[in-house]
């Protein structure tokens, strides 16, 4: 099992590096950029086959080490096993 | 009476021999010894006190010390430190602390967006901890830094003022914290802090980079860091 893991600068932390592709964006000519924030994606492989078990994992793993909550937010996405698993659709978390 | 450092090395620590130097030959007269214990251990044998060193501890992967964070030798540290053992975090030894949640906060990218690289003053807040004893409240040390992430945010900045875990400040050579004194647009100019008990410390500046004559422009402010963390220190 797959899970998607989207790590983000929380709201209100400064994000430089956001800024400066914002600002080269604007100098490409994409003006209408009112704002760029960057932040990780990481995919996990798991072998685990309960959906509900792999999003629990997955979130336990981000508060202990993948993401620093001080300052990031994260989520965490469930793929489906097979084209047939529609149980474990995709998930918010 | 000697007074025995641990630092700790992680693969990618290059401040180690640094730090090693300044407790373990530069104030061996002092009555300071140091060693060096790997990140692999699992105890930290006898020792009176712990440095975190500088560096880029495992490439400064996924976050600034979050890898070195949980390396094996780190869950004795923690138990050290809530027995209220001293340690002192430098520069990504500071990250490592605030990663373990040692320390509150953390460190990000310079406002800048630049590695800084260049010295530094910091006021002393007057906060009695094992390596300030021996700082008057108001003293100004000049000390270098060389970070990239070393910006401090932390949720409640003006709480953990009031609950006086602010140690260090960026302030003008005259000891008065500003804007233009603040090289990487830390909150309230934080160059370091301490836990609530105060036996832990963390901190951007290298005051292992300032205690030798022939080092730094011959700044030697950083000695009365290490100085009052010795057995009967704070006398200096």
């Amino acid at each position: 099992m797959k899970a998607r893991v989207y790590v983000t600068l929380k709201a209100g932390v400064l994000d430089p590096q956001g800024q400066a592709a914002k600002h080269t964006l604007g100098r490409l000519g994409y003006g209408e950029v009112e704002g760029v924030r960057i932040g990780k994606y990481i995919e996990l492989t798991m072998d685990e086959t309960d959906p509900a078990r792999a999003k629990e994992r997955a979130a336990a793993m981000c508060e202990g080490l993948l993401a620093n909550t001080v300052i990031e937010d994260y989520r965490v996405e469930i793929e489906p096993e097979d084209a047939d698993g529609a149980d474990g659709a995709a998930s918010e978390g | 009476m000697t007074t025995t450092f641990g630092v700790l090395r992680f693969p990618g620590s290059n401040c180690d021999d640094d730090a090693l130097r300044a407790v373990d030959v530069v104030l061996a007269p002092a009555g300071s010894r140091g060693r060096i214990i790997w990140h692999k251990d699992r105890s930290l044998g006898d020792v009176d006190a712990i440095i975190l060193p500088g560096g880029f501890s495992y490439g400064d992967y996924l976050r600034g010390g979050a890898i070195a964070a949980h390396s094996p030798i780190m869950d004795a540290v923690a138990e050290f430190a809530a027995g209220g053992g001293p340690v002192l975090g430098i520069c990504n030894g500071f990250q490592i602390l605030c990663e373990r949640g040692l320390l509150p906060g953390a460190l990000i990218r310079n406002e800048s967006l630049r590695f800084e690289c260049r010295d530094t003053h910091v006021v002393t807040s007057g906060r009695q901890t094992p390596f300030t004893r021996g700082i008057a409240a108001g003293a100004v040390l000049r000390m270098s830094i060389a970070h990239a992430e070393g910006r401090y945010v932390h949720p409640d900045p003006e709480a953990l003022w009031r609950a006086g875990q602010v140690v260090f400040r960026y302030a003008t050579p005259a000891g008065e914290v500003s804007a233009d004194a603040n090289p990487n647009g830390s909150v309230l100019g934080i160059a370091g802090i301490c836990n609530e008990a105060g036996n832990v410390v963390g901190l951007m500046p290298h005051p292992e980079r300032a205690c030798e004559a022939v080092l730094g422009g011959g700044g030697q402010d950083g000695r009365a860091i290490f100085e009052s963390a010795l057995a009967g220190g704070g006398a200096a």
